[in-house]
């Protein structure tokens, strides 16, 4: 047993539908107790879809578990092909349908439908949601695909002379973040280059369209977590390569570029020599110069949050301080990244964890899920979503892609925008003696920024959010602390917010170091320089 | 009885004897009794919900929650893992380790739910067993006690049916037999603070609300004690509280200025207050919400309305729309429908109401088309796409989330309704 506050992932059956609201053809029937179509809102408010999930749940109750509950799902199973007419239909199981074993693969083909029914078989013991998306999708490629695949060991014919090369771009998922624009970005940019879209896959294709998935020449992978897999497949059946990069970044966007010419056989320098982001040129403006060196924690899949830690040092020459993913499946990636950046690498679902992590790490900026933006808000920190798991605010109205050349656009003005904010509460607080200034002056962080002081002048004081205290067990409140003198205090109050916890923390280990009883404004700015070496 | 029979000529009317119910089996798109929790941690502030059961319960409180608000909210959830199902760790070892690890982060909790849930129903796992045990060993710091939130068992409000119903044993035994008023629901603190006033200027000075604010403020219960439901999915409740002597009042739901109205004199009648001072009291308020109602009858008159089933707050809802502001009732679905908790509900009911009773939601949803409401009551998984169909929709979990109880909050419950047909009116996209 586990003991959990919020999840970064639901079970594997909500990947499954993933999968299938994405889709068009698809119906699921999930063997479920009542309840259990609380997903559905997911889809419908989060994504604000304007169809139900094409999933129809069994909705057993204690009363049926006496009787027969196998004869319960195949009434549903065979209502909702009678009702929907689907082309393909998923059936499985839920956690606790898992456990009284009813086989819903084996009672569908008691059915005799006249269509492909594919049993998934999902552990919800033991795996989350990804991983479930994964399968499904995988399962579902097989399933299709299998009649058209080639005797095994078949050698791939070469691309008839004159035909555009073509690719199937796999992965994007219902509730994926950014996902549709992500396919329409990288459709636009695969066609600019030379290449053909020939199936964007789950989202928006149909059944009869996984069939075509193996005329094409090559597979981009744009979402490793719910893609890779299927891919995978593909190439073992079909012979078709995959692409290894994901083009999330002007650096990353670029090398997928080369990556899929070199499968397509064409040649992209003049593609990349007239097409870029505006990102390099605003981030070597002069108005960027006080980006660096900026802390920031990044957390979110491995995707990206691989991404983009290399965006945020690369392109936006930040400091990362953190970097971590809730994707265990994907835990192996994120450790070589963090290699590079000479920082602990975080694998946790344990939202407690992460939050305890980010405020020891005392980054500038976080860039994380929904998730890490209230404890970046708790914190009194910026914040960025870079990730899912989604919320509303995911959907924007907008054109707002996380990919491609756009797409670094978009996550520029995405990122820098709460920095800025913090530089204009710099000048705030520079300004702040000055009589149009005051203390009361609204500032867009609220008013945590103050109770976070508060938690770092006295760690047992009680707040209103007593986690930001117990969430650091790294800062022992027994840890003998040097006094404070008055003057000290009130310089320490003199530094900008978003530095001062840093400032504080620097100082009173450096007096601690040294067993001073007091901390002046001499011991301060000695821990200064002392630091800033 | 007096009550009863005086409230039935309030208003005009004899009971109309028994109702068809459409009942349909099929797929039920209603949440789980774990989603009470979300309101209930809200209310008893020093208790905890710690709900024994698989991810999907966590992802569904955490999506029925909408945001996080709150860092570290007074529920949790011990999800089981396969080493618990294969046998490979003792579920109940497990468990007391999880409540042990909790209770050193939290040592504020005084009264702890286990809460037990589909697979911990399904794998038998003994949580009133688990709660002894755990009581005696955090004796007399917390108290630990256990009900079943599952979907094989519950059905949304039945939630917090279940949680106070298994409250009600602790509560103390009443000492003397002098009477005393019991309002039975949770209510946010606005509203019962303005009932609390109101019974004060009745002149009763015993009045107690359940839940209590704290896990150490349980009232007293007994041969005595009357009770007035505040909600009307409290089936369970209502009986453990006769067990322990309390006699329930019968009364429709505070819902409205006539329910509220009937609702405080069933309570007025049982303690003998005379009707002058029932009407000091509350004449007053009642007329001020009847004339603030007025400017929402305009809008809501005549509207068409179509209830999906939800939080069984339905029916006195409908009663609420289609008296007192004159709207049509299509359909009105109900989860569960409890004839005696309601029979005065059900009475001022317009006499041709369509009423259903459980759910095939397929089947519902193409009479809720075929019908084309003015306004759709559902849960968040139809409403956008009922919305898409060009039906205008209230979102039924707001319902449970705001305060709509009493008078001043009646105008309130009219705005919710009003409000989206506002919003239709107004866009030109």
């Amino acid at each position: 047993m586990q003991l959990t506050v919020w999840t970064y992932e639901g079970p594997p059956h909500v990947g499954a539908m993933r999968i299938a609201t994405a889709m068009e053809g698809v119906h699921y029937v999930l063997h479920a107790p009542q309840g259990d179509t609380y997903a559905d809102l997911l889809f419908t408010m989060i994504e604000r879809r304007s169809k139900r999930p094409p999933v129809t749940y069994t909705t057993f109750q204690a009363r049926d578990l006496g009787g027969d509950t196998a004869e319960l799902f195949k009434i549903s199973a065979q209502d909702a092909f009678d009702r929907f007419k689907p082309q393909v239909m998923l059936v499985g199981a839920s956690c606790t349908a898992e456990l009284i074993q009813d086989d819903p693969g084996g009672l569908a083909k008691t059915l005799g439908l006249p269509i492909p029914v594919v049993a998934l078989d999902l552990p919800s013991y033991q795996r989350k949601e990804n991983w479930g998306a994964s399968e499904t999708f995988y399962q579902l490629v097989r399933a299709i695909c299998t009649p058209y695949a080639p005797p095994s060991g078949t050698k791939r014919e070469p691309r008839p002379e004159g035909r555009r090369p073509s690719c199937n771009l796999l992965g994007a998922t219902a509730l994926g973040f950014r996902h549709r624009d992500d396919v329409r970005e990288i459709t636009s940019l695969l066609s600019q280059l030379g290449i053909d879209v020939n199936v964007a896959a789950p989202l928006d294709a149909t059944p009869t369209d996984l069939a075509r998935l193996g005329a094409a020449d090559f597979n981009v992978v744009l979402y490793p977590e719910t893609g890779a897999q299927a891919a995978t497949w593909l190439k073992r059946t079909f012979g078709q390569p995959a692409t290894n990069t994901v083009p999330i970044g002007v650096g990353a966007t670029r090398k997928f570029v080369e990556e899929a010419a070199s499968l397509a056989g064409i040649d992209a320098t003049a593609f990349l020599a007239k097409s870029s982001s505006r990102l390099p040129w605003y981030s070597r403006s002069v108005d960027s110069t006080y980006l660096t060196g900026k802390r920031v924690f990044v957390f979110g899949d491995a995707t990206h949050a691989v991404a983009a830690a290399k965006m945020a040092t690369e392109e936006l020459g930040f400091t990362v301080v953190g970097l971590g993913t809730y994707s265990r499946e994907f835990a192996r990636e994120v450790r070589e990244a963090a290699k590079l950046y000479n920082v602990e690498p975080l694998i946790s679902d344990d939202y407690l964890e992460v939050e305890a992590k980010i405020a020891e790490a005392q980054p500038e900026l976080v860039l994380g899920t929904q998730m890490e933006r209230h404890i970046a808000k708790r914190l009194g920190l910026p914040c960025a979503v870079i990730s899912a798991p989604v919320h509303v605010q995911d959907f924007p109205a907008r054109y707002s892609p996380q990919m491609g050349f756009e797409g670094a656009n978009v996550i520029f003005d995405t990122w820098v925008h709460p920095l800025m904010m913090g530089l204009e509460e710099h000048l705030l607080q520079m300004f702040r003696e000055d009589e149009e200034f005051n203390d009361t002056t609204p500032s867009h962080l609220g008013h945590r920024v103050k109770k976070i002081a508060t938690v770092d002048i006295a760690p047992s004081t009680p707040t209103a959010e007593p986690i930001a205290v117990a969430a650091m067990p790294t800062e022992p409140a027994a840890m003998t602390k040097a006094r404070w003198t008055a003057e000290g205090e009130k310089e320490l109050g003199k530094i900008p917010f978003f530095v001062r916890g840093k400032a504080r923390r620097n100082t009173e280990r450096f007096a601690e170091e040294r067993k001073l009883e007091t901390i002046t404004i001499e011991t301060l700015y000695d821990a200064k320089a002392h630091y800033s070496r | 009885m007096n009550a009863l029979t005086s409230i039935k000529t309030a208003v005009g009317i004899d009971g109309c004897g028994e109702r068809p119910v459409l009942r349909q089996r099929g797929q039920r798109e209603v949440f789980c009794g774990l989603t009470g929790i979300v309101w209930l941690h809200r209310k008893i502030q020093d208790a905890f919900f710690l709900v024994v059961g698989s991810r999907t319960c966590a992802h569904l409180i955490q999506s029925a929650a909408g945001v996080m608000i709150f860092a570290e909210p007074r529920f949790a959830t011990a999800i089981i893992d396969e080493r618990d199902l294969a046998g490979l760790a003792d579920c109940n070892e497990e468990l007391d380790r999880v409540v042990a690890q909790l209770l050193a982060r939290r040592p504020e909790i005084k009264l702890l739910f286990l809460v037990g849930s589909c697979p911990s129903e399904v794998i038998k796992l003994d949580l009133s067993r688990a709660a002894q045990r755990l009581s005696q060993t955090y004796d007399p710091r917390v108290r630990v006690l256990n009900y079943s939130g599952s979907g094989i068992e519950t059905t949304f409000t039945q939630g917090e049916d279940a949680c106070l119903a298994c409250l009600v044993p602790s509560l103390p035994p009443k000492i003397d037999a002098k009477p005393q008023l019991l309002v039975v629901g949770a209510l946010s603190d606005v509203v019962e603070d303005q009932f609390q006033r109101m019974f004060i200027d009745f002149g009763l000075d015993d009045v107690r609300f359940f839940p209590p604010r704290s896990a150490n403020d349980l009232p007293a219960v007994g041969p005595g004690t009357k009770y007035l439901l505040a909600q009307p999915f409290l089936t369970d409740t209502a009986r453990a509280l006769e067990e322990r002597g309390a006699v329930r009042l019968e009364a429709p739901f505070p819902l409205g200025a006539e329910g509220t109205t009937l609702w405080l004199k069933a309570a007025a009648d049982a303690f003998g207050i005379d009707d002058a001072r029932f009407q000091a009291v509350t004449a007053t308020r009642h007329a001020r919400a009847a004339e603030a109602l007025g400017r929402y009858r305009a809008d809501l008159a005549g509207k068409r309305i179509f209830f999906f089933p939800d939080s069984q707050l339905e029916i006195p809802i409908a009663r609420f729309l289609a008296r007192e502001l004159g709207c049509e009732l299509v359909e009105v679905g109900t989860p569960y429908l409890h004839r005696q908790h309601l029979s005065v509900e059900l009475d001022l009911l317009p006499a041709d109401v369509m009423l259903s009773e459980g759910q095939d939601v397929d089947k519902q949803l193409d009479r809720c088309r075929e019908a084309r409401p003015d306004i759709t009551v559902c849960g968040l998984g139809l409403a956008n796409p009922l919305e898409a169909d060009g039906l205008t929709t209230k979102w039924s979990i707001e319902l449970l989330f705001t305060p709509i109880q009493g008078y001043e909050q009646a105008i309130d419950l009219a705005g919710l309704f009003a409000r989206p047909l506002d919003r239709q009116s107004r866009l030109r996209v």
